[in-house]
């Protein structure tokens, strides 16, 4: 009988304690939601702590009081903030803040807040982003297909994710299947789940590259001549034109295919990988948001495979942010971004944070993102050149749209052909300002349109950085 | 301290708990404080001391621990009824009165369980009446597919509770005179030759039914020891006649599947059966040969009777996930949210409760939407909203409850000095510990589930006033054992 009474206990236990977990999680199980569903999630705001970009609305009364998830912004932070609702699961910063805006504590803490008072509650969450910058975004992207980004260089507070098309989170419940099946997709934050060939703005990787490793400097002088062969294959410069021999700055502010292509050579694939790798390439993006919904930029083979240093790429083409059947270089909206902010930094590359604290309800800091390293990825020296190189682009090169005002800006320009017959364009800019003490960094990019990224994307960078200094 | 003071100092954790539960229950719903709740509590532990002083003047050298364990799992009952929903725990409280009247009224009438033999074969009778009477037309109830209840006017009824003590009294009676005889004593070791081929035989028989019948590792070990212990039966040779009660409560065992169609019930039966038939015969072999026999019987049957197997499905595939017509709703759904839904939902729920549970009163019994999360949460699934809301350790306290007052229930047959007494008290006390393990078992997977109460626990006026009546019985052994141990000098 004892034995039976054991049996009876081992079982309860298995339950109670040894399986307990793998059924919490068992689909069937609706509990662990209806129990979601009770507690009030935290809001989230914005960078000025007050403008709301998700609250809740809450039903019935007592134990049985239910809440579900309102965005008063509609669709200007869908894709940074994303959704959370009973049937649709959730995602974005709704998703990797989970644990903090449903009110997760340790067991320690939660016996304590148990004692002190029994209801649960959500965390606020203060995010970095900036209602202006976000609205600069979208007014200059003006509804075409396309990213902004905008990155604090120094602490790497990310103040503006937009993606276009962009869904408003409270239809999420109605138009759920509807907005998945979009051909336009809206649902996908193309800032960090798309990569685009980067065209031109890469060239400031393979420069990093070589003035880093003491190849060149923004001296040297090197051919510009038109076409040359790279890799057994001509190599024309933008329009056809024949520089002759220039210096590197020259280059850069005309964006000069046939001299980067010679560096990239002259640097070779695994230095060039290594720098890329330091960049934060070849790896998913540092920033608290989804693993899921982040890939990784790099070179990619046909099949979509990143392709390494000992991959046999045509490293010429590569260097100018393009490349061959062995590989072609994508990256996406964020990782130019912090490439440009890394150059801001002198050379220091920011770990990205959407997200600035975790609030009591009291008004108490939970937690606070600190700035964190991510990587030294060139000398300070070089940092410098490069910055004074990219502010000539804006001063007299390819990107004299992004010039504001009364203050000096660094940028780079790219327009990568795409497309089955390269009929279309992928224009970008990358820029950051002011360039004595930078305080903004972004990156723009419009999916398969026409026209040059000086002309197309520059403006737009242009307002949002206006927007934000 | 004497017997019956250390009895009312026992009811005194139960006071603590009553107040603390019904107090705990109400802190969580501060929307209907009403002090009638706490009058509950209070009447409840009046009845319990007019119950002692009742014990005190007619049994007084009864067992002093099982009415006050008993009254903590009924005050354990009554406070997670009451949790559920307060008018359930109103007429739990009305039938636990009437529970005690017949408890008091068994105790008054019988001054004497030995008068209980002369009406042995009326008392059959009656118990296989009771356990036939669901199947009859008219009264009879199917609920979930089982013969358990029967419907006379308003009230609801599950004559099996009362059967069960019918059943054990009978046997207790019947064993007492033949258990002797069933068994001779051993005889002088066989020759050598004969020994070998007693066994030897057998086993090559049974080694070759296991290869040409194709068993199962289940099958092969069930065979091997029905065979061995058949073996081991019949080296003592018995005459035939007395394998007649054995084979007579299995046929009653199988024909209850049959008819009832509950394995729950029938486990506990015969399990109470076994139980007797060991302590009369101390004979381990007969055990052998009657659980294998059940075992193969039930596992025939399993397959054959559609109830039985819905049932043995359900248990050992819980989650499939499998889609089809669930037969309730006419609906397509998953296995695990139709038939496995009952098992999945106390699972989930005992997860939920982990080591210390949610607190009582904030388990979830249904959806914001109103759909059950525990079904049948005050009867078959009571033990689940236990380890829900007091957890793993308040579990597993009710558990040590139970096998305290199993623990009393053997202690009081072994100071008995007849084997009436004796067996009565191993039957009763086998057939209550036999029934929380078929129905804890059951919420807890460790057998397939099947709709038996928790004792003194579950909601159910039939339940609560069968087993009053029980303790009842087991007192009254227990006050003639311990008074003649007294009598005679002995420490009790």
């Amino acid at each position: 009988m004892a034995i039976l009474f054991a049996l009876l206990v081992a079982f309860t236990s298995r339950w109670t304690v040894f399986e307990a977990e793998s059924l919490v999680d068992n689909t069937n199980n609706r509990r662990p939601l209806l129990e979601e569903q009770r507690v009030p999630r935290g809001k989230i705001f914005a960078n000025d702590g007050r403008t709301v970009l998700a609250t809740n609305r809450g039903r019935g009364q007592g134990d049985d009081r239910t809440f579900t998830r309102v965005y008063p912004p509609g669709g200007l932070f869908s894709h940074a903030v994303g959704y959370s609702f009973l049937l649709n699961g959730r995602v974005a910063l709704e998703r990797s803040m989970n644990d903090d805006l449903t009110g997760e504590e340790n067991e320690f803490a939660s016996i304590l807040s148990g004692i002190e008072d029994r209801t649960r509650e959500g965390f606020d969450v203060v995010t970095n982003l900036d209602p202006e910058g976000q609205q600069a975004a979208v007014a200059g992207l003006g509804g075409r297909k396309g990213a902004v980004v905008a990155i604090e260089p120094q602490t790497g507070k990310v103040r503006a994710m937009v993606s276009i098309p962009e869904y408003d989170a409270n239809r999420i419940p109605d138009d759920f299947e509807a907005l998945n099946r979009d051909p336009n997709k809206p649902t996908l934050n193309r800032t960090t789940q798309e990569a685009y060939p980067p065209g031109s703005t890469f060239k400031v990787v393979t420069a990093t590259a070589a003035l880093d490793t003491g190849k060149v400097t923004p001296e040297s002088i090197i051919d510009g001549s038109s076409p040359r062969t790279v890799s057994g294959v001509p190599l024309a410069n933008s329009g056809g034109t024949d520089f002759g021999p220039i210096t590197l700055t020259t280059a850069l502010t005309n964006s000069v295919n046939t001299v980067f292509a010679q560096i990239g050579e002259d640097v070779g694939r695994d230095t060039l990988v290594e720098y890329m790798d330091r960049f934060g390439f070849n790896e998913d993006p540092k920033l608290d948001y989804p693993e899921s919904q982040m890939i990784a930029s790099g070179i990619r083979d046909a099949s979509g495979g990143l392709v390494g240093g000992d991959g046999g790429f045509d490293v010429g083409r590569v260097a100018i942010g393009q490349g061959g059947a062995e590989g072609e270089i994508r990256a996406t909206p964020l990782q130019m971004a912090q490439v440009a902010g890394t150059i801001a930094n002198d050379g220091r590359l920011m770990k990205p944070r959407l997200t600035d604290k975790v609030l009591r309800k009291d008004g108490r800091v939970k937690e606070r993102a600190e700035p964190d390293l991510q990587a030294q990825v060139m000398k300070e020296s070089t940092a410098k050149a490069l910055t004074e190189m990219m502010g000539r682009v804006v001063d007299e090169g390819t990107g004299t749209a992004a010039a504001l005002s009364g203050i000096r800006v660094a940028g780079k320009s790219g327009t990568a052909e795409v497309g089955a017959n390269r009929e279309f364009t992928q224009p970008w800019f990358i820029a950051f300002a002011p360039i004595d003490a930078p305080r903004i960094a972004v990156a723009v990019t419009l999916e398969r349109t026409t026209g040059q990224g000086g002309t197309v994307a520059a403006p737009i960078a242009r307002q949002v950085m206006e927007a934000l200094l | 301290m004497s017997t019956r003071a250390r009895e009312l100092f026992g009811l005194l954790p139960v006071s603590m708990l009553v107040a603390a539960g019904f107090a705990s229950v109400l802190a969580t719903r501060t929307e209907d404080v009403s002090e009638a709740t706490l009058t509950y509590g209070a009447v409840f532990l009046g009845l319990c001391v007019m119950a002692h002083l009742f014990i005190r003047a007619r049994l007084p050298y009864a067992d002093p621990y099982m009415f006050p364990l008993v009254a903590l799992l009924a005050a354990v009952g009554l406070v997670v009824i009451y949790r559920i929903d307060p008018e359930l725990a109103r007429e739990q409280a009305q039938w636990f009165v009437v529970g005690l009247l017949l408890f008091c009224g068994t105790i008054l009438a019988l001054g004497d369980h030995h008068v209980l033999e002369r009406y042995r074969y009326t008392i059959a009778v009656a118990g296989i009446a009771l356990l036939a009477m669901p199947r009859l037309p008219g009264i009879g109830e199917q609920v979930n597919g089982a013969f358990l209840a029967i419907k006379l006017g308003p009230i609801q009824f599950q004559p099996a509770e009362f059967a069960k003590l019918a059943i054990i009294v009978f046997l207790a009676s019947y064993l007492r005179e033949t258990g002797d005889i069933l068994v001779r004593p051993r005889l002088r070791p066989l020759p050598f030759q004969t020994q070998l081929l007693m066994f030897g035989v057998p086993a090559l028989l049974t080694v070759l039914a296991v290869l040409v019948l194709d068993l199962g590792a289940a099958g092969s070990v069930l065979l091997a020891v029905f065979v061995a212990s058949l073996v081991a039966v019949i080296r003592e040779r018995p005459s035939l006649k007395h394998f007649g009660p054995l084979l007579l409560i299995w046929g009653l065992a199988m024909l209850m599947l049959i008819f009832i169609r509950d394995l729950g019930s029938s486990l506990m039966f015969f399990g109470g059966f076994l139980a007797l038939l060991y302590v009369a015969t101390g004979r381990l072999s007969l055990i052998g040969v009657g659980s294998t026999m059940f075992l193969g019987g039930a596992t025939f049957f399993a397959g054959n009777v559609s109830h039985v197997s819905d049932r043995i499905d359900t248990w050992l595939d819980t989650f499939s996930e499998r889609r089809l017509v669930c037969p309730g709703t006419g609906e397509v759904t998953e296995f695990v949210n139709c038939q496995g839904y009952q098992i999945a939902q106390s699972l989930f729920a005992q997860a939920d409760g982990g080591l210390f549970g949610t607190g009582l009163g904030r388990a979830l019994l249904e959806s914001s939407t109103g759909q059950t999360l525990i079904p049948a949460p005050h009867t078959d699934l009571i033990y689940a909203v236990i380890t829900n809301e007091i957890g793993l350790f308040g579990a597993a306290g009710i558990l040590g409850a139970y096998l305290l007052l199993t623990h009393r229930g053997f202690k009081t047959a072994m100071l008995a000095n007849d084997g009436f007494s004796k067996l009565l008290a191993v039957g009763l006390t086998s057939v209550m510990a036999l029934q929380v393990f078929v129905i804890v078992g059951g919420v807890t997977r460790v057998i397939p589930l099947t709709g038996v109460t928790l004792p003194f626990v579950s909601y159910g006026g039939s339940s609560i006033v069968a087993n009053m009546v029980l303790l009842a019985l087991l007192l009254i052994v227990s006050d003639h054992a311990r008074s003649d141990r007294l009598r005679r000098g002995g420490l009790v």
